[in-house]
């Protein structure tokens, strides 16, 4: 069916505005939002965690009303007739919907029920589903066995039992490791493409607009730019450089261009430093490093996220502040030591080996990735570098122990950062400080001493008494490092550290990260984030408990250059490696 | 070591004191469970609703009745004309209990020939039935007693002479109220301690204190303190209000009470964490607390006498630590019982805390995701 | 028409699917209550029996002799012989005995006297309960003593009244015929709320409830396929409660089946709708399950009448059971068990319980939308 062209836009939001109340205070989520998506195209609803993107779904849904304004979909009321709008659309919430112990079979029948797809049209409607998703020789499984990527398939199955004229899918890539990330987009493309239907996404993944036919920008409950993706990119079309020298690491390097007059953005990418200009012409080396004699500027395409900080950072972001690293406690010897060394680490559950053999290790004032899909080992291997879980088979040390026997004064030597950035919610920021200060054994005038860098150096002093549960995402990273760092650790350990952080904040703590590795400390991270992989200098991708490739971001890169392919991403090279390990994905 | 146990401590207190759930659960619903046990949890006769069917109708019958009707115990709701109407008022539960008074009544007592009373109880509740036959029976024979002195009738040759020790006026209050003190001691520290790990789970703030370098028993101690002050102030709590509100004696010593009530807050502390440690979510966690309280309440002697049950279950509740303090208060508050007399009572619970403090620690290190 | 019938069916299997898959709820559906059943079948009795009591008898003779013999014959008594009072009171401070019958050194002397020979009792007051159980049992023989020994002698009876006492219902006073069957009201309890509270506030837990919401289910097909499960489950705890209680336990079973079903029906949609209530407050399965407890599992147990009289209560209190179901479903089953049809007592206990079932399935019903908020 061709688009009829008088018909209303798929949606179309004017005014709307919704607000909660948290804690006693009334937080407004949706702030006078208006926007549209056209039918038959994917619109990308991107913006950073605490966006108001959730609520601005669920509002096109029915399932929240708004304050004010109004909502239509598919020229419906959506406020005044939900039930109405609901027959025409599917909706994935976040953790896709599904109920964990019900097979993957018996969560189609109970979604085609629902949507009452006769039982006569389900066996046709199945297979086809089934083979999109490559979920065919799992329909006995139950769900909650799947892997994040698996459920997310099967969630989005779900919602095309019956195929809707608009679908929503929310936070459908979050913790969904890149090829997954790739293989649902191929399915959304394909939906829109083949059966003209209208996809409206949200995501805190900005490469992932690009994939999108229009974009709706959204920070702190504001749309703060609507388009399609090429016309943000094209705004900031000749502003994006590599830059490298000759005689400076690529850390010192980052720390100066960040703070260069006309630089608006500075990331690590491999073996250069990316920058974002304020103006579109080249810079001239001999401002942006006035000292430095061998530097080389190349242009190269602009991303979305070039557009999205530069727009930030136009609104009034936070320019990260300079860092005065801890010393390490006993920081000592050259950069050749050798701090983690792991060798045929094995860890079996039952019968499956969830981490087979695996050697590497990692030099003092080094950042190590660790990288691999979900299921990969990745966050087996971490939690027995953390003394978390004992091996089954092999060695390991860190600082030259083994931590899960080692005296708890090893363990002072460490510094540890969970995902989802665990601190006591109940807790203040002040009393957060002053319980993982007296953990990490510090006492005294040296307590008082840290605890008060803490505040001063992450810019905490004046949030001190707030409730940590209360604070915005990027403020709980920000605290969860401070914690992690009051004793001075020799040894940092990292999960997940950034994810669903806006990019300013994402910036913010890599350039902390940064600065403590130039002044010794060495750091172990596990991602999800490629673009996270480019500030390492050493990587590990793991997949099915195995190491896959070992390098860095430059080496895995590399072989994947081709003439065709001048400049892979970090992304592009770990699916090549995933599914060359793993052919039979691929399908 | 003894400074970072200080501080997980008072980050422990805190995170109980802040959050709104777990100040429910120390607040609220122990003080409504303590006026609603305190209260509602009665064993005694309080005007029970009776009916008399006076056939006799003469100065004697009406003293007889009248002797009911004084008596706290009843109350008389009704006065019948026919035997036909007894059937219909026990059977809708209108009254409790009929006494119906032969017509002879006064004539038999005068020829000294058995004067018939007929006392009839609803069964369906056969403790009350008990208990109303009982005092009914009492009530008699302190009629006859008086009849035959005013009478100059024949005394009979031997009297009761009835004392009840520790508790001269049989009140359930003096009973039940210092068993609340074991009962809601124990849901508190269970409920705050069983879920403090589960918590920590979730957040995924117990890998982080594990990487610190604290050791398990550091931990152990920090989590298991808490416990200890949480349930001691509670229990302290109660039985001031046990003394002071509701007026039961406290005759024996309370350092044994504290000795007693620290065993138990230690073996309850000691339980919690092990079900804390198994569960992976809050809702386990406080399922398990739950699976575990309705059998030990019920196998405590609160208010289903041990006594009672058959050999292999009293052994059994000889493993419950609710069952020993519960004889460690009332021994205390109304029997006078002293540290010495309670070690009976003491070791077993030493026992349990010792083995699942131990339980618990090592759970701590073993048990993964 | 078809496809409600078809998304019900749906939803139906889905929740026979969890209920089988998830250990928590068959722990709280079948082990908790097969564990009541058997510890109150087996364990739990008011009724005392063995009672150790302490025989003291500072001049033994002939007419001791009998009233001793008199004690050691009765079922209710484990009887055990002590030279002095102090003996005996030591006894019954270390928990031996607990009850004390004392015949003084002058007792068959004085028998002949004016004023008769006192017998010294004493119990353990503690339990006042049992005590109070326990003297009624000790006056009883006692006179029985003293009607054999008038009999004997050919003499008037010793005291002018002649009680005769008749226990409607529970001839045998047996304790556990009444407690069985206010247990299952605590049993529907748990599968009613909060087992129904738990499940729901998992599914906005996880977020389920939110798919659902935009598919084409109704929301009175999302409630009905709640209750429906639920219902079954609990009607089915209750049918192998009676089983267990008539053939295991022994408990007669004196009114009609029919009545059981539809008063246990009613009151089963009392507590789902309880639980349903709960859980659409509180969306949090800890919080939820808390709640639930505290509000209907607790007063079930204490409130209800199942094991403390109501009438005895004090009048705010008994005011307050007014709002508690499982009172009048208790009052039902004691009734159906043990006296059979009564409708003097089923017909307003039912009408409280289908009130009380309207409000809460009611609000529930009104409050439910297909909305987060």
């Amino acid at each position: 069916m061709p688009p009829v062209p008088d018909a209303p836009p798929a949606i179309l939001i004017d005014g709307v505005t919704r607000s909660f109340r948290a804690g006693g205070r009334t937080v407004t989520a949706v702030d006078g939002v208006g926007a549209r998506a056209e039918r038959g195209a994917v619109t990308g609803l991107i913006g950073p965690d605490g966006a108001g993107k959730t609520t601005l779904m669920r509002l096109c849904a029915g399932l929240l009303r708004a304050e004010s304004g109004r909502i239509e979909v598919m020229g419906i009321d959506v406020g005044r007739d939900p039930a109405h709008a609901q027959a025409r659309i599917g909706y994935m919430p976040q953790r896709f919907g599904l109920y964990e112990d019900l097979s993957v079979r018996e969560n189609l029948d109970l979604y085609a029920e629902l949507q009452g797809v006769p039982a006569s049209e389900r066996g046709a409607r199945y297979d086809e589903l089934l083979h999109m998703t490559g979920l065919g020789p799992f329909t006995g499984r139950l769900a909650g066995r799947l892997s994040g990527g698996m459920k997310q398939k099967l969630g989005l199955a779900c919602t095309l039992v019956r195929a809707p004229e608009l679908l929503f899918l929310d936070e459908p890539t979050v913790g969904v490791d890149p090829v997954s990330r790739r293989e649902l987009w191929a399915i959304v493309g394909h939906l829109t493409r083949t059966a003209n239907m209208t996809v409206l996404l949200s995501t805190s993944y900005l490469d992932e607009a690009e994939r999108c036919g229009a974009v709706l920008l959204m920070h702190e409950g504001r749309i703060i730019g609507a388009d399609d993706p090429a016309s943000f990119t094209a705004g900031v079309a000749g502003h994006s450089f590599h830059v490298s020298a000759d005689g400076i690491g690529k850390r010192r390097l980052h720390e100066r261009l960040a703070g260069a007059p006309g630089v608006v953005d500075a990331t690590i990418q491999g073996a250069y430093v990316r920058i974002v200009t304020e103006t579109a012409a080249p810079p001239s080396a001999a401002i942006l490093l006035p000292d430095t004699a061998a530097a080389r500027i190349t242009p190269v395409p602009p991303r979305f996220e070039d557009s999205f900080v530069t727009l930030l950072k136009a609104r009034g972001g936070a320019a990260a502040a300079p860092f005065r690293p801890p010393a390490p406690g006993r920081a000592s010897g050259d950069g050749a030591e050798e701090v983690i060394a792991v060798r045929n680490l094995t860890r079996v559950f039952g019968t499956f080996r969830a981490v087979d053999d695996v050697s590497f290790s990692v030099r003092k004032g080094e950042i190590f990735g660790l990288l691999g899909a979900n299921g990969a080992g990745k966050s087996t291997t971490f939690r027995m570098l953390c003394g978390l879980l004992p091996p089954s088979g092999g060695t390991l040390q860190v600082a030259g122990y083994d931590l899960r026997h080692a005296a708890a004064a090893a363990r002072g030597r460490l510094g540890y950062m969970a995902q989802k950035f665990s601190l006591y919610g109940d807790l203040s920021v002040m009393e957060n400080l002053r319980f993982f200060s007296s953990a990490y054994r510090l006492r005294g005038a040296l307590r008082r001493e840290r605890i008060a860098w803490a505040l001063e150096e992450f810019g905490l002093g004046p949030v001190s008494a707030a409730t940590s549960r209360d604070l915005p995402l990027g403020y709980k990273q920000r605290l969860a490092l401070a914690c992690a760092l009051m004793h001075q650790p020799d040894i940092l350990f990292l999960d997940e550290p950034t994810s669903g952080v806006d990019p300013l904040a994402r910036r913010e703590f890599w350039h902390r990260i940064n600065a403590l590795a130039e002044a010794g400390v060495t750091v172990l991270v596990t991602t999800h984030f490629m673009e996270e992989a480019e500030y390492c200098d050493h990587l590990v991708i793991m997949a099915q408990g195995r190491i896959l490739a070992a390098g860095d971001s430059e080496s895995l890169k590399a072989r994947l250059r081709t003439e065709g392919h001048p400049d892979p991403t970090m992304e592009d090279a770990f699916i090549a490696l995933i599914e060359a390990a793993a052919p039979t994905r691929a399908a | 070591m003894w400074h970072q146990v200080f501080a997980l401590i008072v980050k422990e207190l805190l995170a109980v004191l802040k959050d709104r759930k777990s100040r429910m659960v120390l607040i609220g619903p122990p003080l409504i469970q303590l006026m609603v046990f305190g209260y509602a949890a009665t064993f005694d006769l309080d005007h029970v609703p009776i009916a008399v069917y006076d056939e006799d109708q003469s100065a004697a019958s009406r003293d007889l009745v009248a002797r009911f009707v004084g008596s706290r115990a009843f109350r008389e709701v009704a006065s019948l004309r026919s035997g036909d109407e007894i059937d219909a008022l026990i059977d809708s539960r209108t009254v409790a209990m009929v006494l119906s008074i032969d017509r002879r009544f006064t004539r038999d007592l005068l020829l000294h020939r058995p004067a018939r009373v007929q006392v009839i109880a609803d069964g369906r509740n056969s403790n009350t039935a008990l208990l109303i036959l009982g005092y009914a029976n009492s009530i008699i024979t302190d009629f006859s007693l008086a009849w035959m002195q005013s009478h100059g009738g024949q005394t009979p040759p031997t009297v009761l002479d009835m004392r009840a020790r520790y508790n001269p006026s049989l009140s359930s209050q003096w009973f039940i109220v210092p068993g609340i003190v074991a009962v809601l001691t124990q849901v508190v520290t269970l409920l705050v301690i069983g879920l403090s790990v589960a918590r920590e789970r979730e957040t995924g703030t117990f890998d982080q204190l594990l990487v610190t370098p604290m050791r398990p028993i550091d931990i152990l101690l920090g989590k298991g303190l808490p416990g200890l002050l949480i349930g001691g102030v509670e229990a302290t709590v109660i039985i001031l209000a046990a003394i002071l509100w509701f007026h039961v004696p406290l005759r024996g010593s309370l350092p044994a009470l504290y000795l007693g009530l620290f065993l138990f807050v230690a073996a309850v502390t000691g339980i919690g964490l092990m079900i804390s440690s198994l569960a992976v979510t809050q809702q386990q966690a406080l399922l398990g607390a739950f699976l575990f309280m309705v059998p030990s309440i019920t196998l405590s002697d609160f208010a289903t006498p041990i006594a009672n049950m058959p050999r292999l279950i009293q052994d059994l509740t000889q493993a419950n630590p609710m069952r020993h303090f519960l004889a460690v208060v009332r021994g205390v508050f109304l029997e006078g019982a002293t540290a010495h007399s309670l070690w009976p009572h003491y070791w077993p619970m030493a026992l349990v805390a010792a083995a699942s403090l131990f339980a618990a620690g090592w759970l701590f290190r073993r048990r993964v995701y | 028409m078809s496809g409600s019938f078809g998304r019900l069916r749906g939803l139906l299997r889905k929740e026979f699917l969890q209920i089988a898959r998830d250990p928590s709820a068959l722990a709280v559906a079948f082990l908790l209550p097969a564990f009541l059943l058997l510890i109150f079948g087996y364990g739990v009795t008011l009724d005392a029996h063995d009672v150790p009591i302490a025989l003291v008898v500072e001049n033994p003779d002939a007419v001791t002799a009998s009233v001793t013999g008199k004690f050691a014959q009765s079922p209710y008594f484990r009887t055990s012989s002590f030279a002095t009072i102090a003996e005996a009171e030591k006894a019954m401070d270390a928990h031996a005995v607990t009850g004390i019958v004392w015949l003084r050194e002058d007792f068959t002397r004085r028998m002949l006297s004016a004023g008769g020979a006192p017998v010294g009792v004493i119990v353990n007051g503690m339990d006042a309960n049992s005590a109070r159980i326990i003297e009624g049992y000790l006056q009883q023989t006692w006179a029985n003593w003293m009607q054999a020994r008038a009999a004997e002698r050919g003499a008037p009876p010793p005291l002018p009244v002649a009680v005769q006492q008749t226990v409607r219902f529970n001839p045998a006073v047996s304790s556990r015929d009444y407690l069985i069957p206010g247990l299952i009201a605590m049993i529907m309890t748990l599968t009613g709320a909060l087992l129904t509270a738990l499940v729901i506030a998992r599914e906005w837990e996880r977020g389920t409830l939110e798919a659902l919401m935009v598919t084409r289910a109704t929301i009175g097909e999302i409630l009905l396929a709640k209750l429906l499960p639920y219902f079954l489950l609990g009607m089915g705890g209750m049918t192998a409660s009676v089983v267990m209680a008539v053939t295991l336990f022994g408990v007669p079973f004196r009114g009609s089946l029919a009545v059981l079903t539809g008063t246990s029906a009613l009151f089963l949609l009392a507590a789902l709708g309880m639980g349903l209530l709960i859980s659409s407050l509180a969306r949090n399965q800890f919080v939820a399950g808390q709640i639930a407890i505290i509000t209907t599992y607790l007063p079930a147990f204490i409130l209800s009448g199942f094991i403390f009289d109501i009438g005895s209560m004090p009048a705010a209190v008994r005011f307050m059971t007014h709002i508690v179901a499982a009172r009048y479903f208790v009052a039902i089953l004691q009734t159906l068990f043990l006296a059979g049809d009564v409708w003097a007592v089923i017909l307003p206990n039912a009408l409280a319980l289908a009130v009380m079932a309207a409000i809460f399935l009611g609000v529930a019903r009104l409050g439910a939308r297909k909305r987060l908020d």
